[in-house]
């Protein structure tokens, strides 16, 4: 090319794309950022899963049919908080960045689409990573004792992030903004008291039961429930079902997610 | 120089389900400013985010810096800046944090520092972008499409709805880009705009481009330009005229007052003066009207109001 501007200005061209990892990491920085300072976003991921243990094992409130109600809480707690960030939180905050043409706006920019989805999934993890820790903590002193492979209840956790993940950006992708919002919030809700979190499933008629057994936290809650209440090593049909979502939630959004 | 097409766009068609937004347009930029000029709706909107690799053409041939912005869009990519029409940034994201979250996508970004300086961003403090002002998130979109040191900026709209001390803070910025060597295509319904900063200028319509050229060019050739002066009555029109460049025309309007038509230039002005000079006429009352842009973009586009 043939030139005759200056190559030393301040904004002569230089581009370039910075290290794949480096973007990563900063894509994942910048959205746990935005996830710890909305307020709506710690409220479903913290403060609600927090109350809900604090409040039902002090309480006797919902005949969990353990002797101390903090076991039989603690991992339905922990299935909540996994499905708050990774599906309700995600598809909330994805839902309005695809609305604001954040998502629009980095697709234009050195970053792959798949290295966002990354960070994201990144972001999800080390939310997820606070939630559990805080939890375990709050749990402990409530004086829960829970036993069990501590591989299987990681591989709950990573097979049920990925369910609701898969799950959350099928609806962020799809609806406009503020129907997320809404559907998000209705599923949580619904969820919190039909999939097995504080309310155990047998309280339910056995019609029900079989179906709602079905749902990704029934098996998330189940499943951790299994190992870390009563000692399974690897709870396979709850692991099942939750790659079974897993599956056909990431190809659902893979193939129907729109980035406007 | 202005040599190398940065963007070539050929015989471009873009369909929403029936409404054809671009219907065959054609288009060469070069390196330097081009401004897309256009009422509402003309489709320079979905021309610029074709280039950008946003949309897939149903026909036609688009290509950036040489690649094909849907297919090598990762190739691209790195090499262009772009500010969408609006948004583009988390609503919970302060400016600088913004900013400076683009600059880390780049291998060898601007001093975000100074940007934020230059743009008059730092008194955005520890707001957020959904609390800015929107003159505010206009000039953070800029920065945003800047701060990567691309070859070619994509600006679409860059001064919608700005003051007039930011919109020459922009304009400022346009003309220091083009300096260092940056390509800039923007999309832009201100006459005055493409007509302050374009090196070349497409007027879009309905989907196609309807006039290329300088804003000069176009204002040439688009609408003749008019002098007029008053005299005494009855001067030899045609011996006026033979003193004209060819292409021009003259003519007494009404009784002592004198119309020429044609290319006015200073060279055409001296020339009527001269004229009168030797025929002892005294020109009273010379004006000059040269043909704005704007009324360029107005003849070829209509003057109806568009929806």
């Amino acid at each position: 090319m043939t030139t005759t501007t200056d190559t030393t200005g301040t904004y002569a061209p230089r581009p370039g794309a910075a290290p794949l990892g480096r973007m990563i990491a900063a894509q994942a920085v910048l959205e746990t950022k935005m996830l710890l300072r909305n307020g709506e976003q710690l409220l479903l991921t913290v403060i609600i899963p927090t109350l809900l243990l604090v409040l039902f094992s002090s309480v006797d409130i919902i005949d969990t049919g353990a002797e101390e109600a903090v076991d039989f809480l603690a991992p339905g707690v922990l299935a909540l908080a996994v499905m708050s960030t990774a599906f309700t939180g995600q598809a909330i905050a994805t839902g309005f960045e695809r609305r604001y043409g954040v998502l629009k706006r980095l697709a234009a920019s050195p970053l792959p689409r798949w290295a966002l989805m990354t960070a994201k999934t990144a972001s999800v993890l080390v939310t997820e990573v606070l939630q559990v820790v805080l939890l375990t903590v709050i749990a402990f002193a409530l004086g829960w004792s829970p036993h069990g492979n501590p591989a299987a209840v990681l591989l709950l956790l990573v097979l049920g992030t990925a369910a609701f993940s898969g799950l959350g950006l099928l609806m962020a992708g799809t609806l406009r903004a503020e129907a997320t919002l809404a559907a998000a919030n209705l599923v949580f809700l619904l969820l919190l008291v039909g999939g097995g979190v504080i309310v155990p499933l047998d309280k339910f008629p056995d019609a029900a039961r079989d179906v709602l057994g079905l749902l990704p936290i029934s098996a998330l809650s189940d499943g951790l429930r299994d190992v870390l209440q009563h000692g399974a090593s690897m709870p396979w049909g709850d692991l099942g079902i939750l790659a079974v979502w897993a599956v056909v939630g990431l190809a659902a959004a893979g193939k129907f997610f729109r980035w406007e | 120089m202005r040599s190398e097409p940065v963007v070539q766009v050929q015989a471009l068609v873009k369909r929403y389900g029936t409404k054809t937004a671009v219907d065959g347009l054609d288009l060469v930029a070069r390196t330097g400013v081009t401004a897309v000029l256009g009422p509402n709706g003309a489709g320079k909107t979905t021309t610029v985010e074709t280039c950008e690799g946003y949309r897939r053409p149903d026909s036609g041939t688009v290509r950036v810096l040489g690649l094909d912005p849907v297919g090598q869009s990762s190739q691209l990519r790195p090499r262009i800046g772009v500010m969408l029409q609006s948004g583009g940034v988390y609503s919970g994201a302060r400016a600088d944090e913004m900013l400076r979250h683009v600059a880390k996508l780049h291998a060898h970004p601007l001093d975000v520092d100074a940007l934020i300086e230059r743009l008059g961003l730092g008194s955005c403090g520890r707001t957020t972008y959904r609390r800015l002002s929107g003159g505010q998130q206009q000039r953070l979109a800029l920065a945003m499409a800047v701060v990567g040191r691309p070859e070619l900026v994509f600006l679409d709209e860059p001064t919608a709805g700005l003051d007039p001390q930011a919109r020459r803070a922009t304009w400022d910025l346009v003309r220091d880009l083009r300096a260092d060597g940056v390509s800039v295509i923007l999309t832009t319904h201100h006459m005055d705009e493409a007509e302050q900063l374009a090196d070349d200028v497409a007027i879009v319509d309905a989907g196609r481009v309807v006039a290329q050229g300088s804003p000069e060019q176009l204002c040439r050739g688009g609408a003749e330009n008019t002098l007029r002066f008053t005299g005494r009555p009855g001067l030899d029109v045609a011996s006026l005229l033979k003193a004209l460049p060819p292409d021009s025309a003259a003519a007494e309007v009404t009784p002592g007052s004198y119309r020429v038509n044609g290319e006015v230039d200073p060279q055409l002005l001296a020339t009527v003066t001269s004229w009168c000079a030797q025929h002892g006429v005294m020109p009273d009352r010379i004006s000059v009207e040269r043909h704005t842009l704007e009324d360029v973009f107005l003849e070829l586009t209509g003057k109806e109001l568009r929806g």
